[in-house]
């Protein structure tokens, strides 16, 4: 049996974890998106918040994966809560630091004119700030979700399912073939992910005109 | 009326003048020139006047209110701004950045996209080429008179100009100094006209102001000035023109 025969035979349970796989991530982008862009937005206002914001987001992407694993079963036990948090801290980071470089590169003249022209500072926001740092927020979210996706395989220790089941598995049972699945399953998403969302962000910046 | 009270503005804690304790008068329906060199202060002046800098010193009054005293949102709406550095949206067509002004007032979309078209129009952009463009595919001169027409959207009593058309060939430029004339007449603005050309300031203005080094050197009609320059600097500014011109008609008859 080929290995293609056999990912063929796998197909149904395949299918089960790459969606496993795909809502963990997801669930856990979309939290990283609710809490990363509102922060990167107040530290663009406020500058002192802006060493404590980066520098806690950056000390949670050096902690190993296994470890904070490990560290967040102690609260939250087994399953989907502590690996959906394991994602979003990870992922916090790019998208904070994506955010804030995404309103900081508005060019000065723009801004000047929106403030002389009477904007609110919240109509700044919407109408000027965030629309024209959208593509750049938006590359924040695409190295987040692409690092989720690699990520998000160690949930499978913690019995939160995913694609990281068959790596596992494999190890366990010396089966390189469940193996090479897994990490097959999660390289092809993460390339399609990362694919899709530069797709978005080319579309974005061509409606923007930028 | 817009009235500036020996207003300085100084940036560095206090290490250079932009602005040097300058008072003036804009009368209602007048248009003054600010005529001034490079880094004279100019930009810094307007930008005093709706409060995008707040002076160190002094009172500034419009439409004799101390500006200090209310909202500088509402402020700045009132006020019509043309600024040096343009700032046209660049994710936004050419209609909906004239149409800025009149979004921010909650005028609904209709009367608001009627209203752009027309003020492109009136500044030379046929609408139906340009209304649906993006600030990146005209030319900087396209885009200046987009910034003008922008300023004049929410039908302001006030307007404020840097340089509008600095960036404009001296036909268009022409063109619209005599819209900006019609205009004038039309609607009886107040406001002021910055710019570093004399012959632009003796067109457009009722008076001009001539500034150098954050002051005002002299503040009278071009007749005035002409006639009895107030300082060696005023006398060498107005100077050179005019003799360059005689030159110019002494070679060519
Ligand atoms: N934000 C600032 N910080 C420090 N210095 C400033 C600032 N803004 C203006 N200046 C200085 O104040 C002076 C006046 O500047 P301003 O922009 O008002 O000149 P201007 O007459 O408009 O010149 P231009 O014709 O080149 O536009 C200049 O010397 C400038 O360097
Ligand atoms: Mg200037």
């Amino acid at each position: 049996m080929t290995f293609l025969q056999f990912a063929w035979s796998q197909r149904i349970e395949f299918g089960e974890k790459v969606l496993e796989h795909a809502l963990l991530t997801g669930t856990a982008i979309a939290a990283a998106i609710l809490v990363g862009v509102p922060v990167g937005i107040l530290i663009a206002r406020r500058p002192a918040w802006r060493g404590l914001a980066l520098g806690v987001a950056g000390v949670l992407q050096t902690i190993p994966s296994v470890a904070m694993l490990a560290l967040l079963m102690i609260p939250l036990g087994l399953g989907w809560p502590p690996a959906v948090t394991a994602l979003v801290l990870y992922a916090l980071l790019p998208i904070i630091v994506n955010t804030l470089a995404g309103i900081n590169q508005v060019a000065p003249d723009i801004l000047e004119a929106a403030e002389g022209l009477g904007f609110t500072a919240r109509q700044r926001l919407w109408m000027v700030e965030l629309p024209l740092a959208s593509p750049v927020i938006l590359a924040g979210i695409r190295t987040s979700a692409v690092i989720a996706v690699g990520i998000a395989t160690l949930s499978a220790l913690i019995g939160a399912g995913g694609l990281g089941e068959y790596i596992f598995r494999g190890l366990s049972t010396g089966n390189d073939r469940l193996i090479l699945l897994g990490v097959a399953g999660a390289s092809g998403m993460a390339l399609a992910l990362g694919a899709g969302i530069g797709q978005i962000e080319r579309g974005l910046k061509r409606r923007l005109h930028l | 009326m817009i009235v500036i009270e020996n207003a300085s503005k100084t940036f560095d804690g206090g290490r250079t003048f932009a602005v040097d304790g300058i008072s003036l008068t804009v009368r209602d329906g007048e248009t003054l020139a600010l005529l001034g060199s490079s880094g004279c202060g100019k930009t810094t002046t307007l930008k005093m006047i709706n409060r995008l800098v707040e002076p160190t010193s002094g009172t500034i009054l419009v439409d004799g209110r101390d500006i200090t005293a209310g909202d500088r949102i509402a402020l700045r709406r009132s006020i019509g701004y043309v600024f040096q550095g343009i700032g046209l949206m660049p994710h936004l067509n050419l209609a909906r950045n004239v149409a800025l002004p009149l979004r921010l007032r909650g005028v609904p979309p209709a009367p608001r996209r009627a209203r752009a078209r027309e003020l492109l129009q009136l500044v030379d952009l046929p609408p139906d080429v340009y209304a649906g463009k993006y600030p990146a595919q005209v030319s900087g001169g396209q885009q200046q008179r987009v910034g003008v027409a922008r300023a004049l959207a929410g039908d302001p009593d006030y307007l404020l100009m840097d340089e509008p058309f600095g960036a404009v060939d001296a036909l268009t430029r022409d063109r619209l100094q005599q819209e900006l004339l019609a205009l004038k007449a039309r609607l009886r603005k107040t406001g002021i006209f910055v710019t570093h050309d004399i012959f632009e300031a003796l067109t457009v203005a009722d008076r001009i102001a001539v500034m150098h080094a954050g002051r005002i050197e002299q503040l009278g009609t071009a007749a005035e000035i002409l006639s009895r320059p107030a300082s060696d600097f005023v006398r060498e500014l107005f100077g050179k023109p005019a003799r360059q011109l005689q030159l110019f008609t002494d070679r060519t008859s």
